[in-house]
């Protein structure tokens, strides 16, 4: 990762700031005038100590739909996730320039405690990480920290979250057995029903299937259609037609710089810039 | 490009062709295992053995023996070791054997163990009607009965069969007795006399602050004097008791002829171990440990049992755990969770680990004088300054013995905590982030449940170690003898302050430090498989709590 912004800084000392992902949401504003800006990046820049990981980025994932961030390794698409719910904060040396905003409020705002907005944010990782606990208490651990113990309000909610990740039922007859008995597909949907048990607004999912088989891919990407119709969901993922499937918008991310965001459909039939056609083509990355 | 490959294709051939590389660096290993495994398990059978075997009641022997200058001599007892003599071996003459018997009558013959040459033996006889008789003083006896003595004058002869009877019959009344005494003395008396001098102290505190006359001192003296009336009292039933029990006395006759008697209230058991068939034997070697276990030491600790000594040992190496596992799973926790990770972590951490190799003797000197003259004198000059110059706190104890160690074995815990804590996917700790959990819940709720087996793993080494560490210990309050253990029934039932008794330290006393090393012997080794075994259950224990966790926790391997 280091290397290769190092290369960039060689190769391009200077990256003019890409603004193509504001001015398409603009356009795609005014073709759906009900669709409200969720997650705004506002000339983002991102550090980790000297070296920087993320250009200016600069652009909107709107309400209630499916934005995927898509790019070759070390691009920062992955940073830029994580920063998001503020998760790169526990990497030391890390610092920002720019900002970013839910709906109008900074997530950067003094006021606003890390684990409030974290509780807002559900995050999904690349390796499933159930905790060693049963599968009810790892759906309902976000509740338990925040000080909840009715127990007929914690039933409620794994029930219903189980259920929103497809998983209630294979699991409904064991709920309190460990959740590391699972298998992989099964431990990934837990995480997400561990992750939207809280009722979150926005929910992160850092190449969650790229773990998985295809047949548990597609359980997943049938829930996150399903997902989005309560959530605002941003997908990380390194699978081409993943990311056609499944999502709304799409920021295509080389190198640390935004190169184009735009509706997925558009910019898979007809991308802007030349190199998104070669990426998505599959020419490089 | 190619050639190199095909070079190193050779290089395989030539390496299958010599055997696959390396192969005798397995076969190393495996010896070194071996060497290990032999090791322990020699070690273990042979205390294993020999401790058993102490317990194991041996048929007993009369032996005539006929020395050189032709002097008779007749010899009753046990056969405990045949071995070549030792000093007398000359050039060409036949290897001379002796043998060790075990001839009890201490107070006759003076010691206990003898060696008598083979040369010198004329004839072995098993006599059934050899009795052997374990007594409260003197060690065992051997003999051959005559008759037993009634309380009403009577007399019941040897010959009867109903003698064995009537005898074991007051045995046990005497072994009733002596318990029935034991409880007033040890329960009863024992609180009248922490009361008195309970009041005593305040007294003198009273005294001390020029308040004798007084009202509140005319009352604690009332209340002495009760308390004296009712020591009396218990004192007096306590002396009927023992007149009562007089009665019964055991005439017997030793292998020199002599007559003696023998009074049952003296007797702890008795049994003729030529009689015995294999399940009596096999009850009387159950009989036996059980005893072992349960009583108190008798004559200087070379009889009797040992039970003050496990019951300090697993007081002592509770408390360790108690004082240490919590610091040190908290320093580990410190040091991995929250300290930055930079050169002062890093000099921290190698201090830790040094310190698990300072020999351990200087954690006793340490603790003397920090604990016992530091810390608990203080203690004595704030709270019981009423007591001094008679210290409560400011000499060893069994509160300064488990903290001492406790700081011996700190390191083990820290060490082995950070590593199970490091070995806690930070996937797991991301998540519990991500849900909002804030760094204390993360590591209350998911961290630590995840790392308690490899915690855990490091309780039991540092418990092995303490159970069975002896030299600090005789620093800050082991002794050789303690009946008062550190758990009673008198308020407030927990004395920290008591001296205790250790079966390391017992090991240590009874093989070294006893007037009779030969008799003391088997009691070294009876106590040391005591010892190991004890070890054994508290770690067994200690793994099978880990293992049920482990089941629960999938994750991660230590």
């Amino acid at each position: 990762m280091n290397t290769m912004t190092d290369d960039l800084k060689k190769t391009e000392p200077k990256t003019p700031p890409v603004t193509v992902g504001q001015e398409t949401y603009e356009k795609h504003d005014q073709s759906k005038s009900d669709v409200r800006a969720c997650i705004t990046v506002d000339h983002y820049d991102f550090f980790y100590g000297k070296t920087q990981a993320i250009y200016d980025a600069h652009f909107v994932m709107p309400e209630k739909q499916v934005t995927a961030i898509i790019g070759p390794s070390g691009c920062g698409k992955s940073t830029l996730i994580r920063n998001i719910n503020r998760m790169n904060e526990l990497v030391d040396g890390v610092s920002h320039t720019g900002d970013i905003r839910i709906y109008s409020q900074s997530i950067y705002d003094p006021q606003l405690e890390v684990t409030e907005l974290r509780k807002r944010i559900g995050m999904v990782f690349q390796k499933s990480n159930p905790f060693p606990k049963s599968i009810y208490e790892n759906v309902i651990y976000s509740l338990r920290v925040s000080g909840q113990n009715r127990k007929s309000i914690l039933d409620e909610v794994c029930e219903m979250s189980l259920k929103a990740s497809a998983l209630w039922d294979e699991v409904k007859d064991r709920l309190h057995q460990s959740a590391m008995s699972l298998s992989g597909g099964q431990m990934q949907r837990l995480c997400i029903a561990r992750a939207i048990a809280n009722r979150p607004e926005i929910l992160l999912m850092d190449e969650p299937c790229s773990a998985l088989d295809p047949i548990a891919t597609a359980k997943i990407e049938e829930l996150i259609y399903e997902l989005k119709k309560d959530f605002t969901i941003v997908i990380v993922t390194h699978n081409m037609q993943q990311a056609a499937r499944v999502s709304d918008m799409t920021a295509f991310f080389y190198m640390g710089n935004l190169v184009e965001f735009g509706e997925t459909k558009k910019m898979f039939m007809s991308p802007e810039k030349k190199q998104t056609e070669e990426y998505i083509t599959g020419r490089f990355g | 490009m190619a050639e190199t490959q095909e070079n190193a294709e050779q290089k395989i051939f030539v390496q299958n062709r010599r055997g696959v590389a390396g192969e005798a660096w397995v076969w190393f290993t495996a010896m070194g295992l071996t060497i290990g495994v032999a090791m322990v398990i020699g070690l273990l059978s042979l205390i294993g053995f020999r401790g058993l075997k102490v317990f194991w009641p041996q048929r007993a022997v009369v032996l005539q023996l006929q020395s050189e200058s032709g002097s008779t001599q007749t010899m009753a007892g046990v056969i405990t070791k045949e071995q070549e003599k030792a000093g007398h071996y000359e050039e060409g003459s036949e290897k001379q054997i002796e043998w060790q018997i075990f001839q009890g009558n201490k107070e006759v013959l003076g010691l206990s163990y003898k060696f008598v040459d083979y040369t010198d033996i004329q004839k072995v006889e098993y006599p059934l009607n050899l009795i052997r008789v374990e007594r409260l003083e003197y060690g065992d006896a051997f003999g051959f009965p005559v008759s037993l003595k009634t309380p009403d004058g009577g007399m019941i002869d040897a010959g009867d069969p109903a003698f064995s009877g009537e005898l074991a019959k007051a045995v046990k009344q005497a072994t009733r007795v002596r318990k029935e005494i034991k409880t007033i003395e040890k329960k009863q008396i024992g609180k009248i006399n922490y009361a008195i001098e309970d009041k005593k102290i305040k007294l003198k505190g009273l005294e001390r602050k020029q308040k004798a006359g007084t009202a509140e001192a005319e009352k604690i003296n009332a209340e002495l004097k009760d308390l004296f009336a009712r020591y009396e009292i218990l004192a007096a039933k306590a002396r009927q008791l023992r007149d009562q029990s007089a009665g019964y006395v055991l005439v017997y006759k030793i292998s020199s002829g002599q007559e003696k008697n023998l009074p049952a209230e003296k007797m702890v058991d008795f049994y003729f171990p030529n009689q015995l068939n294999r399940i009596e034997r096999f009850q009387r070697f159950c009989h036996r440990i059980f005893h072992f276990l349960a009583d108190e030491p008798r004559e200087a600790n070379t009889e009797g049992g040992v039970f003050p000594a496990i019951f300090g040992t697993f007081v002592m190496t509770v408390m360790m755990s108690l004082f240490v596992t919590p610091f040190g799973v908290m320093a580990a926790i410190y040091l991995r969770e929250y300290a930055k990770q930079g050169v002062l972590v890093q000099i921290v951490r190698i201090a830790v680990n040094n310190l698990a190799g300072v020999p351990s003797i200087v954690f006793g000197v340490f603790g003397v004088g920090f604990f016992v003259y530091f810390v608990g004198g203080s203690i004595d000059q704030l709270f019981f300054a009423d007591r001094l110059p008679t210290p409560t706190y400011g000499t060893g104890g069994i509160l300064w013995a488990s903290l001492t160690l406790a700081l011996l074995t700190v390191p083990v815990v820290i060490v082995a905590s950070e590593e199970s804590l490091a070995s806690v996917p930070n996937g797991m700790r991301e998540g519990s982030l991500a849900c909002g959990a804030s760094k204390w819940q993360t590591i209350q709720r998911v961290v630590l449940p995840a790392a308690a087996p490899g915690i855990l793993t490091g309780f039991i080494l540092a418990m092995a170690r303490g159970a069975s560490e002896v030299a600090p210990l005789m620093l800050v309050g082991v002794v050789k003898l303690a009946p008062n253990l550190p758990i009673d029934n008198i308020f407030p039932f927990m004395h920290f302050d008591r001296k205790f008794m250790h079966l390391g330290f017992h090991i240590y006393d009874l093989g070294f430090q006893s007037p009779d090393s030969e008799a003391a012997k088997p009691m070294v080794f009876a106590t040391t498989l005591l010892l190991i075994s004890l070890v054994v259950l508290l770690n067994l224990s200690a793994i099978w709590i880990r293992e049920r966790l482990r089941k629960k926790y999938v994750v991660g391997t230590f």
